[in-house]
């Protein structure tokens, strides 16, 4: 398409009415394809082809300008490209304003971050343009600090938004944070509590680079947020959003200047400068003082064979070991510290005198704080827990789910009872493990179930795994040796462990209310129902347990923390799981069958996409279910 | 073949509370008999006859608080203690008294020993740590004047000080201090201009005590980690790492080196007492008597060679005087 450049005011309207219906039709790919980067050579440094441009996408009339405006963002190599074809389009038009800052950003989330970068940068780049790109941010910020928002839009618009917001405060300049910092710090701390408040730890992590980012922009001296959290692929990508790639932009001082106002802001703290003191280096002795007369050599030493190391010897029996960790005497630090570390195998090798004492020990093991800074403290009293637990398994479950609902215990404690109930399960009814499992470094047992640790995606993983077990149906063959089978010791006491904790969730005391503010707690609780039921496999409990957990799952099927409808399916796919078919069908079929319109309606509308994956993999499990009763003759 | 250690000489009891330090005076002839001062946790200070291995005198002046350091000036009947009530209280003990004379209000919170100095007749220098976190002071003492006050650079981030040892070449020359910090540094300060001379870092951990041999120009500093160190200074006045020698469990509490400067002694967390000759540093004992962490160890000042004992105060509430390397 070639135009006559002659000073002559020709009219382009109908280019524009072709462009536009072309893309409302959903042409946008093949005609920008061509249009953009033959725009983007003429528009380089012709004004004229500019404001030829211009006033091609002017002219495109209200209907279709969404769709050329997408299209335009979409293509634009970079925001100066951008900048160059559309000009002030957003300002002098409604509804390309509309498009751009409202539709793209709030209500869509599927772009890539480079339109995004584009799409910002154009904003940036022109005076007029500027006063949408604050606008824009408060929106952003807005949406993002919006509690409401963080609970039930999906995790990848709310990353979409926290990239956008990313993008914009690297684009702001020092005036401008000046005028809105007010703004943006209460934006900050609203939204930080929000992030915080949410189960899921991708969320939490998001919000908490969002606020540091923030607060590196609005604090240039003095300190700035800095949270603790692992760093991985995507905090590292939001982090470097931060930073403006210096490639399309027209004004070359910015990303200067962003750069060194991070870096300068970054680390308040000047490492010690050590200029007067002087590292060890060791001299070299004179030789001369060996030639001098060793009056030394009066001197004769004595025998010293008995300097050993010190050792601080624990406790032999486990009465001993009570009274040391009940001791009120703070002086003996280091016995203190002795037993901890030794309790958990003087508890496996003495089982009958454990069982004189378990509920105390269980009592003293629940309460145990920590006194020195003993490393791993955390994981030798679980196991030390755990092997209590094992070795008399009903009345410390008994003990232990009961306090679970009890007063005045932190929610830490009830989630450590959480924790060591399912590691009890597991060693009782896999007991191979347990005779592996020598420090955390060695093999692991599937579940891993540490404070903070996201037991979702482990379960998650292990559903998937039995699922294609399940489905395959591999034969093994006889090359497969033979392991050493040992009774089921959770058969027994399955039930001692699951049904306690099913029963009062609904019954709220004033310092814990599961239905209410913790939970975060009932999504741990329903997770451990989930695993508790998935051990359960082969006991004579599972079917009374597969019931009770169904009916609990039932109750709950609403539940607006994502996290907890997790932990829900999974029950749902435990379940399904072991307990036999047949007890399934002869017990529990109308239940089944409203469960499974409820998955139906979770795979189709449920905003959180492990929920609906979850779901699916359950509608599957109960197909193959169906399967298998077909295959089998009645 | 080596010899077992030998045992305590003798082993004094009675302070019913840990002992913290402990100083000897024994210079004196007869018929004036040998004493040894120790401080205890419960804030007495016990006078004990050496002689008849009694205590011959208590003194409770700091309030029942901890007692860190006794110190005597010149003779026994001046004495001078440290304690945890943050005063440093001068006694007079001559003829049977046990009046305190005079007490200096040092505001300090911490564990650091002071050290004293005699410039001149009648004259002292004390260094303290005084009541801000990182500062050094400097008092002439009985006037209690101050001389001046040193304090590390700004940024400097050394910690409190942990221990002192003031000291000359001789007399009449500058007055020199070495301290030890927190951060584990060790810092030769000229007292009179109150400026750095030299700054060495010999320890991961707080250098918890130190001591001096000026005749050498070596010192040796120990820390709560397993490691001695032993540092020079060389002409310059600089502070450089001579050796370092590393011992079997982590903590030492207390250095001290006899004044013969053939031998020193190390008390340790470990309950353990150790030999050394100062020369080398060759290892010679380590005397296993006691069954709590060692918190000091002193070294008599008999004029008789042969009368030389060796005194550690212990957390298990007793002192054990031996007798070690005394024909050298």
């Amino acid at each position: 398409v070639c135009f006559i450049p002659g000073g002559l005011d020709c009219s382009i309207s109908f280019v524009s009415h072709v462009l536009g219906k072309v893309c409302v039709h959903g042409r946008q790919k093949e005609i920008l394809g061509v249009l953009v980067p033959c725009l983007t050579d003429l528009t380089k440094s012709d004004c004229i082809w500019q404001r030829i441009c211009w006033r091609l996408v002017e002219c495109v009339p209200d209907r279709w300008m969404e769709a050329v405006v997408f299209g335009f963002v979409q293509r634009a190599p970079g925001a100066g490209v951008l900048s160059r074809l559309l000009g002030n389009l957003v300002v002098k038009n409604k509804k390309a304003q509309f498009v751009v800052t409202q539709k793209i950003l709030l209500l869509q989330y599927g772009h890539t971050t480079t339109v995004l970068q584009n799409l910002l940068g154009y904003l940036s780049l022109d005076g007029h343009r500027r006063t949408l790109l604050l606008r824009v941010l408060q929106e952003l910020l807005e949406t993002w600090s919006s509690s409401s928002a963080v609970k039930h839009s999906p995790v990848e618009q709310q990353l979409y938004i926290s990239k956008a917001i990313l993008i914009c405060l690297s684009h702001l300049k020092e005036p401008e944070i000046e005028s809105c910092r007010q703004e943006l710090l209460t934006s900050m701390m609203e939204g930080m509590k929000c992030h915080l408040d949410s189960s899921l730890p991708k969320l939490r992590r998001l919000g908490m680079v969002v606020a540091e980012s923030i607060s590196l922009k609005i604090n240039t001296e003095g300190p700035v947020l800095k949270f603790e959290y692992e760093e991985d692929d995507e905090t590292r990508e939001l982090k470097s959003l931060l930073v403006q790639t210096p490639s399309f932009y027209v004004v070359p001082s910015l990303p200067d200047d962003d750069r060194s106002e991070k870096a300068g802001a970054a680390l308040p703290l000047v490492l010690e400068s050590n200029e007067k003191s002087r590292t060890a280096a060791p001299v070299v002795p004179d030789e001369e003082l060996d030639a001098e007369l060793d009056s030394d050599d009066d001197l004769i030493p004595y025998d010293m064979s008995e300097d050993k190391e010190l050792k601080i010897k624990a406790p032999v029996y486990i009465r001993d070991c009570i009274e040391v960790l009940t001791g009120s005497r703070s002086e003996d630090t280091d016995k203190w510290e002795a037993t901890v570390k030794a309790l958990e195998s003087l508890v496996r090798k003495n089982p009958a005198a454990t069982r004189e004492v378990s509920v105390e020990l269980a009592k003293i093991l629940l309460h145990l704080e920590e006194k020195t800074c003993t490393e791993g403290f955390v994981e030798l009293r679980q196991r030390a827990q755990v092997a209590v637990l094992t070795t008399d398994p009903i009345p410390v479950a008994k003990y232990l789910t009961s306090q679970f609902y009890s007063l005045n215990y932190s929610l830490c404690q009830r989630m450590d009872i959480l924790d060591v109930l399912v590691l009890a399960a597991q060693e009782l009814s896999c007991p191979k493990f347990h005779t592996k499992t020598k420090h955390s470094g060695a093999q692991k047992p599937c579940i891993q179930l540490l404070l903070g640790s996201d037991s979702s995606k482990d379960w998650r993983r292990i559903v998937d795994e039995r699922i294609k077990s399940k489905t395959r149906r591999f034969d093994m063959g006889q090359s497969r040796v033979e392991l050493a089978s040992r009774p089921n010791e959770f058969s027994s006491v399955a039930g001692y462990f699951f049904f306690p904790l099913i029963q009062h969730f609904d019954r709220p005391l004033t310092t814990f209310d599961l239905l209410g503010e913790d939970h975060f707690v009932l999504g741990r609780l329903v997770h451990t129902l989930a695993i508790l039921m998935y051990l359960a496999v082969n006991t004579a409990a599972v079917t009374a347990m597969g019931k009770a957990l169904l009916e609990f799952v039932w109750a709950l099927r609403f539940h607006t923390d994502s996290y907890v409808r997790q932990g829900l399916l999974s029950c749902i796919s435990s379940l399904l799981l072991s307990v036999p078919t047949e007890q399934i069908l002869a017990d529990m079929t109308e239940e089944l069958l409203e469960t499974q319109s409820w998955l139906g309606d979770v795979m189709e509308k449920d905003p959180d996409g492990d929920c609906r994956r979850l779901a699916l993999q359950n509608l599957l499990l109960m197909e193959n279910l169906k399967k298998k009763l077909e295959a089998v003759p009645s | 073949m080596a010899l077992p250690p030998p045992d305590p000489q003798f082993v004094l009891r009675g302070t019913s509370a840990a002992v913290h330090t402990l100083h000897f005076s024994c210079g004196s002839p007869e018929p004036d008999i040998p004493l040894l001062f120790s401080g205890s946790e419960n804030g007495f200070i016990h006078v004990w006859n050496l002689k008849t291995h009694r205590v011959d005198t208590a003194l409770d002046g700091h309030g029942r608080k901890s007692v860190y350091c006794v110190k005597t000036m010149g003779g026994k009947d001046r004495l001078l203690s440290q304690g945890r009530d943050q005063r440093i209280c001068l006694w007079d003990l001559a003829e049977g008294r046990t009046s305190v004379t005079d007490s200096v209000f040092t505001e300090h919170v911490g564990f650091c020993r002071c050290s004293l100095l005699k410039v001149a007749q009648g004259r002292w220098l004390m260094a303290m740590a005084a009541r801000s976190m990182e500062e050094v002071q400097i008092l002439e003492l009985p006037s209690k004047t101050s001389v001046c006050t040193l304090k590390p650079e700004v940024g400097a981030k050394l910690g409190m000080p942990m221990c002192l040892k003031l000291w000359q070449l001789n007399c009449g020359s500058q007055p020199v201090l070495l301290a030890g910090y927190e951060d584990g540094s060790v810092v030769l300060w000229n007292v009179s201009m109150g400026k750095v001379l030299s700054q060495l870092i010999c320890h991961q951990e707080p250098v918890m005590s130190l001591d001096f041999d000026s005749e050498r120009a070596k010192g040796i500093s120990g820390s709560s980690e397993k490691v001695l160190s032993i540092w020079s200074l060389n002409e310059q006045q600089n502070l450089q790492v001579y050796k370092t020698h590393e011992l079997v469990n982590a903590g030492i509490s207390d250095i001290t080196i006899r004044p013969d400067k053939k031998i020193l002694a190390t008390a340790g967390w470990d309950h353990r007492i150790r030999i050394f000759g100062w020369k080398k540093l060759k290892p010679l004992a380590v005397l296993d008597y006691h069954t709590a962490t060692v918190h000091c160890v002193s070294f008599s000042d008999h004029s008789n060679p042969q009368e030389r004992l060796l005194a550690a105060g212990s957390k298990d509430q007793r002192i054990s005087v031996w007798s070690i390397y005394a024909q050298t």
